[in-house]
This record gives structure tokens, C-alpha cells and sequence, in this order.
């Protein structure tokens, strides 16, 4: 929560500087062995998370009894466990579960017999067009007003800005999403309760050949204003409950980088020369201050997901969380891990994006 | 202490060294509030307030709350549910025929009972982890630091939802319940206090009297307790007003996805509030306002409270009478450390050191 510690990549990584220095007078470390060396990463930190979660669900017994325990005889569940294999050594069980992995194969959902990648295909692409939805709601909100807090820093309208700001990190997204649907969906009735788009809409988007199930892109093709605007005032409300979360965290950091960069020496060389105020938060403190916002929405990604699954309850949005929550209440381990393992690929591959083009943009974060 | 001080004991003192300090100067926070001007002042005295109202709240709950949480009835007969609020029933009842008043006052109970268990499992955790890796680093601390950094990127919602599974499969007593969540939410904690205890830790190891004692023959135990460990956790308090709201934030979260605790156990808001996602629909706002105006003002009172601790430590951002400009390069001086924070802003170098 606090604003202080995404600063300028510069400053983070004070305590690795030394070796970083002395690795660059030798000529390595450039761009290129740098993305080579965060490209491999990815795979250390997915086998790590692949393993937590496996070894966690393990604890608990095999995913079979686990959804059937109790409802079954017991010798008939033991046929089935033996079955699917779970009776056998759980290193034999790991191994085969990464050899699985490695071919794409997130595992089959017990309770409907769906290919967790499947699931991802069906759910996936409405879980996306949420997330888009919000981080627009959040660089809209957050990036101009963290521009005006920082230039009427420690003035009211600073103060409000904020408040505001704790309030969007104070508020979970479910409980904000409660509140805009009681005020805007039933006592104002603007836009719709819950849902991706009402019935007509729907059965007129399943007729379109080749779906990409991001449904503001299938109703343009459609080419039907009314499916248009039903799809995005359906959007509106998940997408502004999601999108305030982050829009928090974008207005902290712009507010805090643009101050620090407003103190910093070539801002004050410019002052001295006599630019304007107003020019120097737009030329000279404002741009370099966006640098860290680049590198904060991998980090994002990770926190958008979990409150994905939440929006998405909240509203009733068929995406992923939506699913990951069907499954947890039908007791469906597997599914559930191969959600969340899922999950960690697409957290770890979207880190590895955003790194790189950090490091394109700004050649301090290489080194 | 003595000199073989076991690493066990080392992190369960953690907090007192610290407290005994500032209980010889004075209250602790009373400094950081004269230090304080204007809005800062402000945000911190609200936010002090607040989280003074959460913890009495929670303290006296059964003198406060007019019905037990799992009350259905009294004399009069049954609640009823979904009835208005009223005088019988200042804020309502929900959907299950509980008293909303009653039942958000005793859900701060449970949320502090979370707060505590989940901060104190993680800090003694995270310490002693964090001192270790950054202490004697080698292939332990390069192992600690990337498992840390992949568990610390993920979705920490996901992670307690699998956490949670593991725990309780589900059904939730309220020792359960409490210590399900607890551990859940320590699981996402401990890479955090693990990375700046640790960072601290590389930084403080190369200072002179660290090096002094080591000259005269301190051992190593010694070392990290006497000399490393007060100073590497020095930052903690902040880290842990901030990682208490985001506790409450997560255990209201599991409890919104039906991992909660159960309403004949104890009462917790996010679980009321997934039974009152029907309940808006049809207008019913009571149900759901209440408890989720309870979460967002604890967890507001919370962060306004280390937000201004962390803006008076850091010279940058601390409101200034009237004075000369503070330069901008004074990064090293921050008091939280990169990576301290919750997931929303974290170390932008993150990850990719080897």
C-alpha cells in the first residue's frame, strides 16, 4: 500500500548496484542476455508455483475423495482413486502431473468432465475483456488525477485525491460492486443488474460463426448497435468496480513519482532557468514518472485476477472466476488447480512482458 | 539476552525490543503525531481514531452488540428475516434471520482475532527467514528469494483459496475458520517480510559494528540477534498496519467466495455479504451495506494509519513547514524498503536479480 517503494527503478535497486556496475564495465549484462536471463526465469518461478499448489492439495488427499467422500461406498471410491491413479507414490504422481503440464494438459475437471484448457478457452476471453475494461477505468482515473494531486500537492483538492485513493484500496471490489449495482442497476435502474448481456443479445452473438467470445468484439462484427450498447452498458458497472482497485494504486504512484520527480535536479535546472510550473510537471516530471506504472501493471495483473474472481461473482460475469468458484462449490479440486495453475503461467508470462518492455523503455532496469 | 540465542527465541521477542524503547520515550505514535502538520496530521489522528473504535469494537463486542451473532430469537419470538431496520433491529436482519447490528459488531472480533494470527505467524515466520537468508546467503538464501518472489507475484486471493481448501475443505469451525484464513493469509505474508527483513539484513551486514563484533568473536546468533535483528526491524511496524488491512481485505474475500467461517461459529462480514448478493436485487440494501461499510472504514482506519507513519519517515513525502527543498536523492533514507508493500506496488526489479 504504500506509494514509496515503486520509485524510479533506479533507486530499488541500490543494493545490487555494486555487481551490476562491475558486470557492465566488462561489457555483459546488455539488453539482449538480460532478456535471455529473465526469459528462463519464468520457468523456475512456474515449476515452483506448480509444485506449492500441488503439494498443498495433496495434503488434503486425492481430489476424488475429496469431491465424492461420503457419498459413495467406500470400496467403490477406492476402485475409482485406484483408478485415476492417486493410489500410487506421490513423486510417480508429481512427475507424470509436470510431464501433463509441459504438454499443455491442465487436467479434467471432475465434476463435468471439461478439458481444464477447455474451460480456459469458453471463460478465458470474458475474464480478458473485464480486465481490459478495468485497467482502462484505472488509466483513466488514476493517471490524471495522480498528475493533479502531485501539482496541488498538500492542497485540499491533494487531500480529497487521496482519500480517494484509500478508499478505492479500502473498498473490496465485491462490496463496491454491491454498491454501484444497488444504486445505478435497481434504485436508478441505469444498467443492468448482473450478467455480460441480456438473453436477446446473447442468442443473437451465439449465431455469429468464428466467436472470439470478447464480446464487444463479436457484437462489432455483428454490426447491431443495440447488441453494441447492451454489451457495454452490461460492462460498465463490473468494469468500474475492478478498475477503481487499480485506479488507486495508479493515482499513488503517479502522485509520489511525479513529486519525486519534481525535486529532482534536472526539474530544478529547469526551473532555474525560469520554465513555468505548469511546463515543467508536463515536459519535464510527468513522463518519467509513467515508467513505474508500466513495470506495476504485471503486478496488477496478479492482483486484477484475484479480484476478477470476486467481480466476477459479484456480477455474475461468466469468466474464469466465475468457473473457479463453480468448481469450488461442486468440490472439484482438479479444475480448481488447474485454474490456479493457470493462473500462475499467465501471471508469470504477462511479468516477463511487462519486464521487457521496461527495459526497452527505460535502459536503467537493465543492468 | 544471552549469548546462544536460539532463532526461535530471537523472533518470538520480535515486537518487544522495539516497544520497550519507545515506552521509555513516551506513547508510541504520540512522536509521529506532533511531527505531523495539517493533512497529515489529520489522515493520521482519523485513521488512529478509527482503528481505536475497530479494536474497542472488537474488545467489547458482547457488552456492545444487543444479540449474540447466532441469535435467531428472543422473547418476543423469532427475528424474522430480511425485516427493516427498526428500533427492535437499529440496522435490519439479513436473509438468515441474524441481527445485522449484532452480527457487524461481533465480526470485528473475528477480524481482529485474524489480524493477530495471521501477523504474528507471518512476522515471526518472515523474520527469522528473512535474517537467515539475508545473513548467511548462499544457495539458501538464492532458493528462499525465488520461491519468495514467484509466491509473492501471484494472485494472493488464489493462493488462500488452495490454502483454504488444504485447511478445512471447506466447513469452518471458528478455531478452524480463524486459523484456515490466518494461515492463508501468513502464506502471502511471509515472502513479504521475508524480502525486507532480508534486504535490511544484506545492508546491516556490512556495516562497521557488525563487522566490530564479529572481530571480538561474537557468534553468529549473537550477531543476528543483538546487532542485525533491532535493526532490520525497524520498518516492521509499518509493514504490519498496512498487512493488516490487506489481512482483513482477504479474509473477507475467501468469505465472499464461501470459505468463510460459519454463521453458527462466529461472525464474519464477508460471509454476510455473499448472502446478501441476492438480497440487492430485490432493494434489500441493509444486508449488505453494514458489513461492508465495517470492512472498508477498519481497513481505511488501518492503512490512513501507515500511510502517515510511512509518509513521516520518509523525508520525501513527509509535509514540510515552511523550509529549503529536500533534495530528491534520498531513496536509501525511505523506511520502507522496496518490496515492503502489498501487492499493489512492488519492487519494480523484482524477480529478475539471479
Amino acid at each position: 500500500m504504500t506509494t514509496t517503494t515503486t520509485e524510479l527503478p533506479g533507486g530499488a535497486a541500490a543494493p545490487d548496484a555494486a555487481p551490476a556496475a562491475a558486470r557492465r564495465r566488462r561489457g555483459g549484462g546488455g539488453l539482449g542476455s538480460y532478456l535471455l536471463v529473465r526469459f528462463l526465469l519464468i520457468f523456475p518461478t512456474i515449476v515452483i508455483l506448480v509444485t506449492t499448489v500441488f503439494v498443498l492439495m495433496r495434503l488434503t488427499g486425492d481430489p476424488i475423495t475429496a469431491a465424492l467422500g461420503g457419498r459413495l461406498p467406500p470400496d467403490e471410491l477406492a476402485a475409482r482413486v485406484r483408478e485415476a491413479g492417486y493410489d500410487r507414490p506421490i513423486l510417480v504422481q508429481y512427475w507424470e502431473y509436470l510431464t501433463q503440464l509441459a504438454q499443455g494438459d491442465f487436467g479434467t475437471a471432475l465434476s463435468d468432465g471439461r478439458k481444464v484448457t477447455q474451460v480456459l478457452t469458453t471463460f478465458g476471453a470474458a475474464t480478458l475483456e473485464l480486465t481490459v475494461y478495468a485497467l482502462i477505468v484505472a488509466f483513466v482515473v488514476g493517471i490524471p488525477l495522480g498528475r493533479l494531486a502531485a501539482f496541488l500537492r498538500d492542497r485540499w483538492p491533494d487531500a480529497v485525491l487521496r482519500i480517494f485513493a484509500i478508499l478505492c484500496y479500502a473498498t473490496p471490489v465485491f462490496f463496491a460492486g454491491l454498491v454501484l449495482k444497488l444504486v445505478f442497476a435497481v434504485n436508478l435502474g441505469w444498467l443492468p443488474v448482473a450478467g455480460r448481456a441480456s438473453t436477446g443479445a446473447e442468442i443473437q452473438l451465439q449465431t455469429l460463426e468464428g466467436r472470439t467470445g470478447i464480446y464487444l468484439v463479436d457484437a462489432l462484427r455483428l454490426g447491431d448497435g443495440e447488441v453494441i450498447s447492451d454489451v457495454l452498458e452490461h460492462a460498465v458497472l463490473p468494469a468500474i468496480a475492478l478498475g477503481l482497485l487499480t485506479a488507486g494504486v495508479f493515482l499513488r504512484l503517479v502522485r509520489t513519482n511525479v513529486i519525486g520527480t519534481l525535486g529532482s535536479g534536472y526539474v530544478e535546472a529547469a526551473r532555474s532557468r525560469g520554465v513555468s510550473e505548469r511546463r515543467l510537471l508536463r515536459k519535464h516530471a510527468y513522463r518519467p514518472a509513467l515508467i513505474p506504472i508500466v513495470t506495476v501493471i504485471g503486478l496488477q495483473i496478479a492482483l486484477l485476477l484475484g479480484g476478477a474472481v470476486l467481480t466476477e461473482t459479484t456480477f455474475e460475469w461468466k469468466g474464469l472466476g466465475f468457473q473457479l468458484v463453480e468448481y469450488l462449490q461442486a468440490r472439484d479440486f482438479v479444475a480448481v488447480q488447474g485454474i490456479v495453475v493457470l493462473a500462475a503461467v499467465i501471471v508469470a508470462v504477462v511479468n516477463f512482458v511487462v519486464d521487457v518492455i521496461a527495459a526497452l523503455i527505460d535502459p536503467r532496469v537493465r543492468y | 539476552m544471552a549469548t546462544t540465542v536460539t532463532p526461535g527465541t530471537t523472533a518470538a521477542a520480535a515486537p518487544s525490543p522495539g516497544r520497550r524503547r519507545r515506552g521509555r520515550r513516551g506513547l508510541p505514535l504520540i512522536r509521529q503525531v506532533r511531527q505531523s502538520v495539517g493533512l497529515q496530521r489529520g489522515m493520521l489522528v482519523a485513521g488512529l481514531v478509527l482503528t481505536g473504535i475497530f479494536l474497542l469494537t472488537a474488545l467489547f463486542a458482547p457488552l456492545l452488540a444487543p444479540y449474540g451473532y447466532d441469535q435467531l430469537r428472543d422473547s418476543s419470538g423469532p427475528f424474522g428475516a430480511q425485516q427493516e431496520p427498526s428500533a427492535q433491529h437499529l440496522l435490519g436482519t439479513t436473509v438468515g434471520g441474524y441481527d445485522v447490528l449484532s452480527r457487524v459488531i461481533w465480526g470485528s472480533r473475528t477480524a481482529l482475532l485474524v489480524i493477530v494470527t495471521a501477523v504474528l505467524m507471518s512476522i515471526v515466520l518472515g523474520v527469522l527467514l528473512g535474517l537467515v537468508s539475508g545473513y548467511f546467503g548462499g544457495w539458501l538464501d538464492r532458493v528462499l528469494v525465488v520461491v519468495a518472489d514467484a509466491i509473492y507475484a501471484f494472485p494472493a486471493l488464489l493462493l488462500a483459496i488452495v490454502v483454504g481448501i488444504v485447511l478445512n475443505g471447506g466447513e469452518s469451525s471458528l478455531v478452524g475458520g480463524i486459523m484456515a484464513t490466518s494461515i492463508s493469509i501468513t502464506v502471502i505474508f511471509v515472502p513479504q517480510y521475508l524480502r525486507v527483513v532480508r534486504a535490511e539484513t544484506v545492508r546491516i551486514k556490512a556495516e562497521a559494528y557488525v563487522e566490530s563484533a564479529r572481530v571480538i568473536g561474537a557468534g553468529h546468533w549473537r550477531i543476528m540477534s543483538r546487532h542485525v535483528f533491532r535493526n532490520a526491524t525497524r520498518t516492521l511496524p509499518l509493514i504490519l498496519t498496512l498487512n493488516a488491512s490487506e489481512a482483513i481485505l482477504t479474509l473477507a474475500g475467501l468469505g465472499f467466495l464461501g470459505f468463510g467461517i460459519e454463521p453458527t461459529a462466529a461472525s464474519e462480514w464477508g460471509y454476510d455479504l455473499q448472502k446478501a448478493l441476492s438480497d440487492v436485487t430485490s432493494g434489500i440494501w441493509w444486508t449488505s451495506v453494514f458489513p461492508g461499510l465495517a470492512i472498508v472504514l477498519v481497513v481505511l482506519g488501518l492503512t490512513l494509519v501507515g500511510e502517515s507513519l510511512n509518509d513521516l519517515a520518509d523525508p520525501r513525502l513527509r509535509t514540510r513547514r515552511r523550509g529549503p527543498a529536500t533534495p530528491a536523492d534520498v531513496a536509501a533514507t525511505s523506511v520502507v524498503p522496496a518490496a515492503a508493500a502489498v501487492p499493489a506496488d512492488r519492487d519494480p526489479v523484482r524477480g529478475i536479480r539471479p
